[in-house]
């Protein structure tokens, strides 16, 4: 009797306080709901399909035959050939970015000069794609104002001596255009993030510049230096529209081979198209990712 | 202390600039040649007068604003909301929004033509009208990072529990307080992003071509293939709109609410501090 009393009156209090907070909680909830919605429907969910799809044969069985025909010769020499050009790509834009980052920020120039690359380089770091590729056809293409120039003025063929913009070396001159100017924005402040102490306690214990960046600067930069390198990596790998300018549909790199097997289906099997998407996908993602980490790590000095 | 012309570092920025500036210059120079034996701007007219060219770049600026308003209606209530009410799920929200940057966008466009085909549940590439939507979305979710980057940031500066407070003891409803007293405050904000958002898919050429629409990035690609001098004419313009952009970009994040759009000119401040 007792103990059924304590228990009615312990179930009559129980759902009081929690009631409110339900509400609460559900309205909560649906404020976010569109966002959710949105990003389920045409984000997540075209994703997810993919990857599913990338495990399953053309019956809707599991399969790892689509991950197992990744290894298949053409498939491996375009992964190959996306990633040589995307690590090439990503280390001379790291490389110029912090070369031209060192000069302009550090080297004493006056301030306008930096200035004008920042600005010059928001620009240029979002100047991708299809007008990318014309401007260096203009400039270094067969009839290009530069290759002219230097046949007409100075007697040098540029093409005649090897070089040609439709290749792999010419996409990396291209690519250069918004790799440098994007790795010039993400260390210019790291660079300013040198504490000038450090120098100058270096130069007390009598080290050279070599030794100051060689035992400071350098590894102070370094998570940053790599982080950028991932970040152009990914960058570069994605990039669809400049190369298909350039090079036309014959070009191998993963993204054009994807974007063929869409357009005709090349493979001859979906469910291979989705095994390539995942490709891209993880490549990406585990490039992203490991920028991410490695800023956090970056930022440590930078407090 | 030696103060000595910096003559490494002189030399660093002038090669980086001439790498930047050489291809811009004979790019123009080349734009201009296309009426051999002189100098014009033959190119241009020809570029403008195109109806194709009139036809894509309408279209892509269309689909590239309904892209701005749907990014801006989705994001700025969920950032608000989110910052509001559930800050435990920003990390969430924040992660979904920086998914687009892994996912290249030939990828999300391939999910969407398998997901939204015409046999699907929803099929939105069976009909002209549903393809247009899904490319109008695909940029919203493109766009999504820098909107989300760019708004949030908007919203940091804003004091907007207080500013939601005071609309409530005012008896504004939920819905009042976002469209009158949220949205003109990130208007800023909002308006900076847009700008990154109309140079990304103005010229954007993956989706509108596997989608198959008339848009002005496979328009500039076609030209590309069966002309010499119009390419390099549009390349110049596109690098003017790119800058244009980005500056507008760049003044309105940098502008604080209630801010005034031009600064006021010393003359008039002068005055002020005699009288």
């Amino acid at each position: 009797m007792t103990l059924d009393a304590s228990a009615t009156r312990a179930e009559l209090r129980a759902p009081r306080p929690s009631v409110p907070s339900i509400r609460s909680l559900n309205w909560s909830w649906l404020g976010v709901a569109p966002f959710f919605l949105f990003t389920l429907l045409f984000l997540i969910g075209p994703v997810l399909y993919l990857v599913t799809g990338a495990f399953q044969n053309a019956e809707g069985a599991f399969t790892f035959d689509n991950m197992i025909a990744l290894g298949s010769p053409n498939i491996v020499a375009s992964f190959s050939l996306s990633i040589r050009l995307s690590i090439l790509s990503a280390l001379m834009g790291a490389v110029a970015g912090l070369l031209l980052g060192h000069a302009v920020i550090l080297g004493g120039l006056p301030s306008w000069v930096r200035n004008a690359f920042t600005t010059f380089s928001g620009v240029a770091s979002n100047f991708a794609g299809v007008p990318l590729a014309f401007a260096f056809i203009a400039t270094l293409g067969r009839l290009g104002l530069v290759t002219v120039l230097l046949r007409d003025l100075f007697g040098f063929n540029l093409y005649a001596a090897g070089f040609d913009l439709f290749s792999f070396v010419g996409l990396l001159l291209v690519y250069l255009y918004f790799q440098l100017p994007l790795m010039f924005l993400i260390i210019a402040p790291a660079l300013d993030g040198l504490k000038s102490e450090w120098r100058e306690a270096a130069e007390i214990l009598g080290a050279t510049r070599r030794q100051y960046w060689q035992m400071v600067g350098l590894p102070v930069l370094a998570p940053t230096i790599l982080g950028c390198f991932l970040l152009l990596f990914a960058n570069a790998f994605g990039t669809l529209a400049t190369v298909y300018a350039l090079m036309g549909s014959g070009f191998d790199v993963v993204p054009i081979v994807l974007f063929q097997q869409i357009r005709g289906n090349v493979l001859y099997n979906p469910n291979l198209g989705y095994a390539l998407a995942l490709g891209m996908v993880v490549i990406m993602g585990a490039s992203n990712t490991l920028y991410l980490i490695l800023r956090n790590r970056a930022e440590r000095w930078q407090k | 202390m030696k103060k000595s012309f910096p003559f490494a570092a002189a030399i660093t920025a002038f090669i980086a600039a001439s790498y930047f500036l050489v291809p811009l210059i004979a790019t123009f120079y080349f734009s201009l040649r296309m009426t051999r034996g002189e100098l014009s701007f033959a190119a241009y007219r020809s570029v403008l007068n195109s109806p194709e060219f009139l036809a894509t770049i309408g279209y892509s600026t269309v689909a590239s604003l309904l892209a701005i308003v749907m990014g801006a209606v989705i994001i700025v209530p969920t950032a608000y909301w989110v910052r509001l009410k559930i800050p435990k799920l920003r990390p969430v929200v924040e992660f979904i929004s920086l998914l687009p940057l892994i996912v290249p966008p030939v990828v999300l466009v391939f999910g969407y033509i398998r997901l939204f085909g015409s046999n699907s549940w929803l099929p939105l590439t069976g009909s002209t009208q549903g393809t247009d939507v899904l490319l109008v979305l695909g940029y919203v979710v493109m766009s999504m990072p820098y909107m989300f980057r760019a708004v949030d940031n908007g919203m940091a500066v804003i004091d907007i529990a207080t500013l939601t407070e005071a609309a409530e003891s005012l008896g504004a409803s939920r819905f009042r307080t976002i469209i009158f007293v949220i949205f003109p405050n990130v208007r800023a904000a909002i308006i900076s992003g847009a700008f990154l958002t109309f140079s990304i898919s103005l010229g954007e050429f993956v989706l509108a071509s596997l989608l198959n629409r008339p848009a002005f990035g496979p328009y500039l690609v076609q030209l590309g293939q069966d002309r010499a001098y119009e390419p390099a004419a549009l390349a110049v313009m596109s690098f003017a709109f790119t800058w244009a952009c980005m500056m507008l970009m760049q003044i309105f994040a940098t502008k604080k609410p209630g801010q005034r759009w031009f600064p006021r000119l010393p003359f008039s401040s002068a005055q002020r501090t005699r009288a």
